[in-house]
């Protein structure tokens, strides 16, 4: 393990890893930049689908970047009292605020929920990248299935990634323990306690009853877009699923269907090369289906759904935001009603006010941020599954065409026979 | 299919009893032939629907189809005589078609389109009055009459030219000719069970193909059913894109031009399975066609065990006959009868009654070897006539199926060809996102 050989500039390469296994979590294309979810399977031709102007964006956005995280390795540790995954973190960097230029550590799926509740914490109004579900309760999917832990790898990645990208994130001091302490289980425990982030929530709900007193109108029209996002997110997300499903049982009928040709080419003399010809074409179909199927359920499914809780996120970032402005709102009132005793409150409301104003400006830069790589991501997503999609009905027809051209040559030959008897 | 058939040459029903039967027993190409469909071209033009009472005095609606018919020679000419026509039901084909598989039991006859929608997938209908359902039948009955008008012996028959020609009596002329009493009588004994001794070899091999030729077609159809059922959701859900994006464009300033227009892509995709396949279901109903030949093709098998059956049964009661023959001309009983035994123990009959047994014998052995004889031509004939035409139709088998398949590669390769449109569309409109 320490002695993992990082290379200098990993874009676009392969890592140098000692254990075969790593080669099973991740092979090929570990992008970086972006986040961009290419799928790794060593079969698929992905690169052929990325287009020249992103890897230009991604290009220069790796000579800019002075951090790099990735997320690999899943481990599972079984102790008397419990069994779960840790992922080795890997970070390189040149930045100063860090000791060393390397860094690795294990991490588990509670430990990055530490990380996210922190960040939020601190920063309020900042848009954090989403963290894949605790549970998925839509498929019976056993916490510790290959398929699942690699889904939730490639997400922890993207999420640590993405804070890597953020001018204000990437520098938090949290971030920065969470990438090179060894044990984070103390910082765990000194951060604020249950208790307090209990007397937070009820200091919300309350302000939440009061209602806002006025409501700047750009956070209006932000939060009807953030509901309508999130709606449009979900039934993106349900069509694609039900895409995938049916694909799935086509994929599987496809399957039953080319035997039959075979089987019947068996009875046959003059008509079996024919029969074992379609019988043959149907089954190479069948396996681009396969590959599409999975195509679409490691890039674009992936890529829905963490926009379906980006939307959740959203909303959670705009509550707060009211939060602040309600408290504000607050403590003004009373120091309005206040006849003695004004200076004092008085700090406490310009204090809020600043808070409010810093908030706003916070949310506002993030919003044009999030909306950027939100078009980014959601546009590459589709465009590669169109690309694919394209490449699939290509292959298929390849192999139809083949089909015929024999056939059609067969029967020049026998007509050519003929002629000559 | 059968159209192909006009170009070839097909020997006649007079030079195939002429020929010596090693030369019949090759699928001849003679150069000119009586063969109906040279003389007369015949399409099944249209279809029309009608009301009227049925046996039971009940109304019932039915479908009838046009049948035209037009002089080869006048066409040829130039001439452009508008056709001879006539209606007739689904039915009455059934009629002409047991005509003639009873008239050549050696003859494996073309069979006529299904009666009902079989191997449905969902969304075709299986209603015999829906209109996709009668055209394609309307297609298969028009296939039917080309086969059997281009069959070098099915060709000649008349019942079929009055088919052609002759709207009112028609049927009644078929029934005269008796061909029901003797239908339902080699019914009766096909489907009753019996053994042959000595089997034709060949044609019980042919009854074994035709077997296999009836399930794999039969799988084959079902697997097919499913993945066009399979085939039809995985284009129509994509539909749902079209609304969903249209609506989430609504929102988006910058995304909202590409994501609308690639929704349009996405209801065009949705829209587009249902011409690939009703398409296919062209390739369905080639098989289909093959389906029912192989059961003509098993019948013809079967007939010749019966006629093969008949001969044994002949065969056994004239030797039986013979046997009892001897044994009253010279008293030795070679097998147990009861009459020997009682003959034993109670004396035999007087010389007077022994006499008119023997004469009557004598007349009954006479019969019997006739009968033999007759049977054992019939079933030579049978076997020489049924594997004459079974190579015939091995070979047109292997050509229509084979061009079935080569069909069945074009519309595939038309569906690709309209993916590729779409897809690349569709990614055109992301871009633009």
């Amino acid at each position: 393990m320490s002695g993992a050989k990082v290379p200098a500039d990993i874009s676009g390469h392969m890592l140098d890893l000692d254990e075969e296994e790593d080669l099973e979590v991740f092979s090929k294309n570990t992008s970086l930049a972006e986040g961009n979810p290419m799928p790794n399977s060593p079969d698929s031709m992905v690169n052929q689908f990325r287009l020249d102007e992103e890897n230009e964006e991604e290009q220069q956005g790796a000579i800019n970047k002075d951090i790099f995280v990735t997320v690999d390795n899943p481990e599972s540790h079984i102790s008397a009292i419990e069994t779960f995954i840790t992922y080795r973190v890997v970070t390189r960097t040149t930045r100063s605020e860090f000791d060393s230029s390397e860094y690795e550590v294990r991490r588990r799926y509670q430990d990055f929920l530490w990380l996210k509740s922190r960040l939020e914490e601190n920063y309020p109004t900042l848009i954090v990248h989403p963290l894949p579900e605790k549970f998925v309760m839509k498929s019976m999917v056993e916490r510790f299935n290959d398929d699942f832990i690699e889904t939730r790898r490639k997400a922890l990645h993207r999420f640590l990634n993405r804070i890597t990208e953020h001018p204000i994130l990437s520098c938090s001091h949290h971030f920065k323990v969470f990438l090179t302490d060894e044990e984070l289980a103390p910082h765990r425990k000194l951060g604020p306690g249950f208790l307090s982030r209990m007397s937070e929530t009820m200091r919300a709900m309350a302000n939440s009853v009061r209602g806002l007193r006025s409501k700047l109108e750009e956070f209006a029209i932000m939060q009807e877009y953030v509901d309508d996002f999130s709606n449009n997110m979900c039934s993106v997300d349900k069509v694609t699923h039900r895409i995938t499903k049916e694909h799935r049982e086509y994929m599987d009928e496809l399957k039953q269907y080319g035997p039959t040709y075979f089987q019947w080419a068996e009875s046959e003399e003059l008509l079996a090369e024919p029969l074992k010809g379609v019988g043959s074409c149907v089954e190479k179909c069948s396996k681009e289906t396969e590959e599409q199927i999975q195509y679409l359920s490691e890039v674009l499914v992936p890529t829905l759904h963490e926009y379906v809780l980006c939307a959740d996120t959203l909303k959670a970032v705009m509550r707060r935001r009211d939060n602040i402005q309600a408290e504000f709102e607050a403590k003004n009132e009373a120091l309005a009603s206040k006849t003695t005793d004004k200076e004092m409150l008085q700090e406490e409301v310009d204090d809020l006010a600043d808070r409010v104003e810093q908030a706003n400006n916070a949310l506002r830069g993030d919003w044009s941020r999030w909306r950027t790589s939100m078009r980014a991501d959601l546009k590459s997503a589709f465009i590669s599954t169109a690309a694919k999609n394209v490449d699939y009905y290509e292959k298929c027809l390849a192999v139809w065409e083949s089909f015929l051209l024999s056939q059609r040559g067969e029967s020049m030959e026998q007509r050519n026979g003929a002629d000559a008897s | 299919m059968a159209e192909d058939v006009k170009g070839e040459s097909v020997a006649s029903n007079d030079e195939s009893d002429r020929a010596a039967s090693d030369e019949s027993l090759s699928n001849t190409m003679l150069t000119e032939g009586s063969c109906l469909l040279r003389r007369m071209e015949i399409c099944v033009a249209e279809a029309e629907k009608r009301s009227g009472k049925n046996a039971v005095s009940m109304q019932e609606t039915y479908t009838v189809y046009l049948v035209e018919t037009r002089p080869m020679d006048a066409i040829a000419e130039g001439r452009n005589p508008p056709p001879d026509s006539l209606w007739r039901r689904y039915s009455e084909f059934e009629l002409l078609r047991n005509y003639l598989i009873v008239t050549y039991p050696y003859i494996v006859v073309p069979p006529l389109p299904e009666k009902r929608a079989e191997f449905v997938w969902h969304k075709l209908s299986a209603d015999n009055m829906d209109p996709d359902f009668v055209e394609r039948r309307r297609i298969g009955l028009e296939n039917f009459l080309l086969r059997v008008a281009s069959h070098p012996v099915l060709s000649n028959n008349e019942m079929l030219y009055h088919f052609l020609t002759k709207e009112h009596g028609w049927k009644e002329m078929v029934y005269e000719t008796g061909f029901q009493t003797k239908a339902d009588s080699r019914l009766r004994a096909l489907s009753a069970t019996f053994r042959v001794r000595s089997p034709h070899k060949r044609l019980v091999e042919m009854k074994h193909y035709s077997d296999g030729l009836q399930s794999h077609t039969s799988q084959l159809l079902r697997a097919r059913t499913r993945v066009a059922d399979r085939l039809y959701a995985v284009y129509k859900v994509h539909g749902n894109y079209g609304r969903v994006f249209s609506e989430w464009s609504a929102i988006e300033k910058e995304m909202g031009d590409g994501l609308q227009s690639a929704g349009h892509h996405m209801d065009a995709y949705a829209a587009s399975v249902d011409d690939i396949l009703e398409e296919e279901e062209h390739y369905a109903d080639q098989l289909k066609e093959y389906l029912s030949y192989a059961e003509a093709l098993r019948a013809v098998c079967r007939k010749h065990e019966l006629s093969q059956f008949e001969l044994e049964m002949a065969s056994q009661d004239l030797i039986s006959k013979k046997q009892q023959r001897e044994e009253l001309a010279t008293g030795i009983v070679r097998t147990f009868s009861l009459k020997g035994m009682t003959n034993k123990l109670f004396g035999q009959e007087a010389p007077e009654q022994r006499e008119a047994k023997l004469n009557l014998l004598e007349e009954l052995i006479a019969e019997g070897e006739e009968t033999v004889k007759e049977k054992t031509a019939e079933c030579d004939e049978h076997a020489e006539k049924a594997w004459a035409d079974i190579v015939r139709f091995k070979d047109q088998k292997d050509k229509d199926l084979k061009e079935a398949f080569i069909n069945y590669a074009l519309m595939q390769i038309s569906m690709c060809k309209k993916g590729i449109q779409v897809w690349s569309n569709a990614k055109e409109c992301f871009l633009k996102m």
